[in-house]
């Protein structure tokens, strides 16, 4: 871009994409803060005027919405957890030359082809189920009694299913990252008398301490939205009413317009939270 | 100590054989130096030796101790990779330090250690800083020193100046022999440069496709190669070779004559020539003379003052005590 004139054509051929991406942010935001001002009852009277930051204190001071705020920090660090540890020792096991890889590579990514709402349902009636499910059968060949789980055990039966969904991205990110790592670092490890498990902590995982991060930074922003999953399984009852669920039941279920909008508007503000704590801890990850 | 004995040493690759039954005898405190062309395998048995690669067939001992199945860091030998291998996310001290930290020395030991290696290879400021802050000779220091501080029987390089430009590749050149020197401990380097191998080593092994073409000091391969492959290795400019005619005179095959050892005159000379290519480098010129009617090309060294011209008609002279004979079979004949 050298020229006054190959300048000015970059910014008439940018524009459209620009004025898209900016259209496409800028109008629901809007229309939420609007919204949010406003007692707005789709079929008990529409637009009832400004209420000022009425709806706003009404959604804080709710008794479901501090819980589900937790609920959702809950599902976000679990599955976090979960992917990130199991996708390292996957990354680590399919990084090793064995017979059949490019098969095994592509069964492990599979569960990301399938889309949330099915799979959900697949977990739901194929393993879940308490009567017909292959984890009641499993339970019961044992004497066991089978656990209900999406009753019993619904925020970690959540946690698990979103889990499976999201591991194969982070093994996939990982897979990639470990592939890079030059073998001559862990000959040398090896040489200077690191044991296996040293050469883990002190080559492998200080290399992988890049894509961690946006492993992290990438699921975190997906993982807050999350819905579909908690809407075919438990419909946001046993304590799974998370803060997307919950704006959700206000706008749809309570048909609350306002309400709802001013809970966006929070949600908005926690994923900023989150997302300056996380560049806190690991965005240093990012520099160097 | 660091005394070596690789002895029948295979190794495959599935059906490939990359190193045959090999023999060779490493002593104490020798610079020893592995020189062939890329794909020669000299790589694979300096792995061989460090125990990053399982031998096929054979027995390594080191010390006069079967070292064939022991695991690498329990060989005592320590090792310089091309790439150097530092550890990125690691200041300089932490890299020098792993062996150290591995072995579960105390904090202060490994400060001591450190600072002791560091001293020696002119580190001692840059301790504090990352791999990637650091200039290649700077890390090609950090890896001897992350080597030196283990205190092994012996120091394998892996081609360590191949990432260098020429004028630090010949600093470290000087450094890692003066550390030989100072060090007394044996060490095995792999390059495919001739001149280092020349200007190092005590004893050069000279490989091919796996095999030991021959052993010897620098100048031993010099003025005694025993096949035409040495010959031409070792030697820079390349040694001409003559087939036909000229060699019968010999009564040889194959005459072998070094650009050093020929004469060159404007009016007389046995052989004679067009001068192609001048290679003006000062101190010496190099003819590339053509229309010999002995061979494409032969390369002439003169003093630095000849100034023959590209197309000049010359005469040259060959040294008669120097000319190495060679039969059918490219070896060596008296």
């Amino acid at each position: 871009m050298a020229t006054q004139h190959s300048r000015s054509a970059a910014r008439i051929m940018m524009a459209p994409a620009v004025i898209l991406l900016l259209g496409w942010m800028l109008v629901p935001l809007t229309m939420t803060l609007y919204f949010s001002f406003k007692k707005y009852l789709p079929l008990r009277g529409g637009d009832l005027g400004w209420v000022g930051f009425d709806n706003y204190v009404r959604f804080v001071s709710s008794s479901t919405f501090w819980p589900s705020v937790q609920t959702t920090l809950i599902i976000v660090g679990g599955v976090l957890l979960i992917t990130v540890i199991l996708g390292v020792l996957l990354a680590i096991l399919l990084d090793q030359p064995m017979w059949g890889q490019g098969v095994v590579r592509i069964l492990v990514i599979a569960p990301f082809f399938v889309m949330p709402t099915v799979s959900a349902l697949v977990w739901k009636n194929m393993f879940m189920d308490p009567v017909n499910g292959l984890f009641a059968h499993l339970w019961q060949a044992f004497g066991a009694q089978p656990v209900e789980w999406l009753s019993n055990a619904s925020l970690f039966s959540i946690i698990l299913i979103v889990s499976w969904q999201w591991l194969p991205f982070a093994t996939l990110i990982l897979l990639t990252a470990i592939q890079s790592l030059d073998s001559e670092q862990l000959e040398a490890a090896e040489m200077d008398g690191a044991p296996p498990l040293s050469r883990f902590a002190h080559i492998i995982l200080p290399h992988l301490a890049r894509a961690i991060t946006i492993v992290v930074l990438i699921q975190t922003i997906f993982l807050l939205a999350i819905f579909a999953e908690i809407f075919v399984t438990t419909g946001g009852s046993f304590g799974t009413r998370t803060l997307t669920y919950l704006i959700y039941q206000r706008v749809l279920e309570s048909q609350n317009v306002g309400l709802g909008s001013a809970g966006g508007v929070y949600a908005i503000i926690l994923a900023n939270i989150v997302a300056i704590f996380l560049m806190r801890i690991v965005g240093k990850n990012l520099d160097a | 100590m660091g005394q070596i004995t690789l002895n029948q040493i295979t190794k495959r690759f599935g059906d490939v054989e990359v190193i045959p039954p090999l023999d060779l005898e490493i002593n104490d405190g020798e610079f020893v130096v592995f020189v062939g062309p890329s794909g020669c395998g000299k790589s694979t048995l300096l792995r061989l030796i460090a125990g990053l690669e399982d031998v096929t067939s054979g027995v390594i001992s080191i010390d006069g101790q079967d070292a064939t199945t022991v695991p690498p860091a329990k060989r005592g030998l320590a090792m310089v990779f091309q790439s150097y291998a530092l550890y990125p996310h690691m200041s300089v001290r932490k890299n020098i330090a792993f062996p150290l930290r591995m072995a579960g020395l105390d904090k202060a030991e490994q400060d001591r250690k450190v600072d002791q290696a560091a001293a020696v290879l002119n580190l001692t400021d840059y301790l504090d800083r990352r791999p990637g802050q650091l200039s290649g000779g700077q890390r090609q220091r950090v890896a001897i020193g992350r080597a030196i501080v283990r205190e092994p029987s012996a120091f394998l390089f892996d081609e360590p100046l191949s990432n260098l430009d020429a004028a630090l590749r010949v600093g470290m050149r000087l450094e890692i022999s003066e550390l030989h020197e100072r060090l007394k401990t044996t060490m095995i380097y792999v390059t495919h440069d001739q001149v280092e191998a020349m200007t190092m080593a005590d004893k050069i092994v000279v490989l091919r496709a796996g095999n030991i073409e021959q052993v010897g000091s620098p100048l031993e391969l010099y003025k005694n190669p025993r096949n035409r492959f040495v010959a031409g290795f070792i030697g820079s400019p390349k040694m001409n070779f003559i087939e036909g005619a000229e060699a019968q005179k010999h009564g040889a095959h194959a005459i072998g004559i070094r650009p050093e050892h020929i004469e060159v005159s404007e009016t007389d000379g046995p052989w004679s020539g067009v001068v192609g290519v001048s290679e003006h480098l000062g101190s010496d010129t190099f003819f590339h003379v053509h229309e010999t009617g002995l061979a494409d090309t032969i390369t002439v060294r003169a003093g630095g003052e000849v100034g023959f011209r590209h197309g000049d008609r010359i005469h040259m002279t060959p040294r008669e005590d120097v000319i190495h004979k060679f039969n059918e079979n490219g070896l060596r004949i008296s």
